[in-house]
């Protein structure tokens, strides 16, 4: 079988012109379904960016929250009964809202403001210039140093600027693991801070940050808080709602998928008509191979040799050209949301097969059919 | 002794109903080892259905072709397929050689199809190539070979897979006469044996001369023979 296969591999490469066509169509195909499904999930990554920086092992919040962004306060008791829930080695409260801040240059910019816990600042980033301790300082801010940082013009330890008319003061640089998607730099501070600085309802408690004893405690804890009223989510459950949210409460969602179906039809159908024109081309030679003994078999092991390889190598150039392409947009373009996943990855092959699989089985079809008397007819 | 090809009653119609064309009617041949039997006559007498029908490669609808004591027509598909890689070789009429292999690539087919591997196929093509002259030109593709060497790489490939049986479809219709009268000189000489029978269809009355006998074909029957003609009258 393998000098048969040698052979369908030098019809196939042999023809440098159709070969090149169908290696262009899939790469193109593929191209097109992984820069999709990436930034789709380069989106979504970046959607649940503060609950991953954040690090809690369980969020409680309002039922209503659908997303990090849209937090519903909570009234204080619901932090203290969190904490007398059995199983709950610690509970504290976030803050989560937004601010207009004015600029050393006069302009004007939204941030996010996250309040931390007093105490224990649990979900502290980790600075990469100042002191953590400096954050209980007078008007102390720490800026993230996302790609959204220059919007607050570059600031240094000690740059000064405007925050809901208070004065505020950059006093630590942190990083953080994922930047957000909404394109608005943020600031932390302390919980007490930021209630002071930021205009709030009566209930302030964003949501409330909790650390079970155990992760056999998680479920009595959701228990516990579902009989206040309220909801407990682990941190995977909180940011697969979030991402369900955007997935299929948003339109980005069925766009993205949309664009994936698209380019898989535009795929197939370059990949499977130029293979198809490959097969009829090559359709006396197969039929000369059967006269002279070639089995069914043999014959179709050739074809699927060909689409197969046709697709992986496709495949392999596709999702290399969509690395490169992504690397360097993320150089050149700090904002660029686009994530390659495991899942994205094999999506794409799953898709590049189907490719084969179509473009073989027409082929397939044609060949068996064929006679070798309409070799000898001419 | 055991004739090469031995066909009794074979009948092979196209169509269906009214549109129904009986291509061969009740035909009887028979061809020896070491010979090379002619089969002649007009377009549309019968001749390549006649052909393809002895070599396994179209079923006819009543009769038996005995090639070599087996009964092919009982064969399976598989079976057939097989019997035709190991006993019998093709020279098409156009040569059907690959435009994109080497001229020795193309000779190993047989051997490649077999499941031996591509390196010693190759190699022993060259072996063949060096029978019908072309060894030289064993890494040329076929597109860079005249009409009369692509005739003798399709012949270097039928003999490749050692066959007994050698069928050759109009082998001499895309070649001048001299080229035509050499090829198959040629093959008389070289490729006949005791132990292969080869078979042509065609009807260049040029290369008459080299047939051990010529069997005239009209209207899906088989006429009778004719003399084959003297090599001192071309």
């Amino acid at each position: 079988m393998k000098g048969i296969l040698l052979l369908a591999f030098k019809l196939l490469v042999n023809d440098k012109a159709k070969f090149s066509a169908l290696i262009v169509g899939i790469t193109f195909a593929v191209f097109l379904m992984v820069q999709m499904t990436s930034m789709f999930a380069g989106v979504l990554s970046r959607s649940s960016a503060t609950v991953l920086n954040i690090g809690a092992s369980m969020w409680v919040m309002d039922p209503s929250v659908q997303t990090i962004a849209n937090s519903v306060g909570m009234p204080d008791y619901v932090l203290d009964y969190v904490r007398s829930v059995p199983g709950v080695r610690f509970a504290v409260p976030l803050y989560y809202g937004a601010a207009l801040l004015k600029l050393p240059s006069g302009l004007y910019q939204t941030a996010t403001v996250l309040g931390l816990d007093d105490t224990t600042l649990f979900g502290r980033p980790a600075l990469i210039k100042g002191r953590i301790e400096d954050i209980y300082a007078e008007n102390s801010f720490i800026a993230v140093h996302d790609p959204e940082f220059p919007k607050l013009e570059n600031p240094t330890l000690g740059t000064r600027f405007e925050l809901n008319d208070h004065r505020a003061i950059i006093t630590g640089i942190a990083k953080v693991a994922s930047p957000g998607l909404f394109g608005v730099p943020t600031l932390y501070t302390t919980y007490e801070r930021a209630l002071q600085y930021v205009p709030n309802p009566r209930f302030t408690i964003s949501y409330i940050l909790v650390e079970p004893k155990s992760s056999a405690s998680i479920l009595a804890i959701k228990k516990a808080v579902a009989r206040l009223g309220y909801r407990a989510m682990t941190a995977d459950e909180f940011i697969q709602m979030i991402s369900d949210f955007y997935k299929y409460q948003t339109g980005i969602g069925i766009n993205i998928f949309v664009m994936t179906i698209m380019s898989f039809i535009v795929g197939l159908s370059i990949s499977g008509q130029t293979f198809y024109t490959f097969i009829l081309e090559n359709m006396e030679k197969f039929g000369a191979l059967k006269a002279i003994g070639a089995t069914n078999r043999q014959l179709v092991a050739m074809i699927l040799f060909q689409s197969g390889f046709t697709s992986l190598t496709g495949y392999g150039l596709g999702v290399g050209l969509c690395s490169l392409i992504i690397g360097i947009a993320k150089l050149r373009l700090p904002d660029y949301a686009s994530k390659i996943t495991y899942f994205n990855l094999s999506l794409a092959f799953l898709m590049a097969l189907v490719i084969a699989a179509i473009s073989s089985y027409v082929g397939v079809r044609r060949v068996l059919r064929i006679e070798p008397f309409d070799i000898f007819r001419g | 002794m055991t004739a090469a090809i031995k066909a009794t009653g074979v009948v092979k119609s196209f169509g269906e109903g009214a549109a129904t064309v009986t291509a061969l009617k009740s035909v009887n041949f028979e061809a020896a080892f070491g010979e090379m039997p002619y089969i002649v006559g007009p377009s549309g007498s019968g001749k390549t259905t006649l052909l393809s029908v002895l070599s396994g490669i179209l079923r006819p609808n009543a009769g038996s072709v005995v090639v070599d004591g087996v009964d092919i027509w009982k064969l399976d598909v598989d079976s057939l397929a097989s019997f035709r890689l190991h006993k019998i070789g093709f020279v098409f009429q156009d040569y059907h050689l690959f435009p994109r292999l080497t001229t020795a690539e193309n000779a190993a087919i047989p051997l490649i199809i077999k499941g031996r591997d591509w390196e010693s196929s190759v190699r022993e093509a060259a072996n063949y190539l060096d029978i019908v002259g072309l060894k030289e030109r064993a890494e040329l593709p076929p597109v860079k070979l005249s009409g009369g060497e692509q005739q003798r790489v399709a012949i270097a490939r039928a003999i490749a897979g050692r066959p007994d049986i050698l069928i050759m479809d109009e082998p001499t219709a895309s070649l001048d006469g001299e080229t035509g009268r050499n090829i198959l000189g040629f093959v008389k000489r070289n490729i006949l044996n005791e132990r292969r029978c080869i078979v042509v269809v065609t009807h260049d009355s040029r290369i008459y001369e080299y047939a051990s006998r010529i069997i005239i074909m009209e209207d899906g029957r088989l006429k009778g023979e004719t003399p084959v003609p003297p090599a001192n009258e071309k």
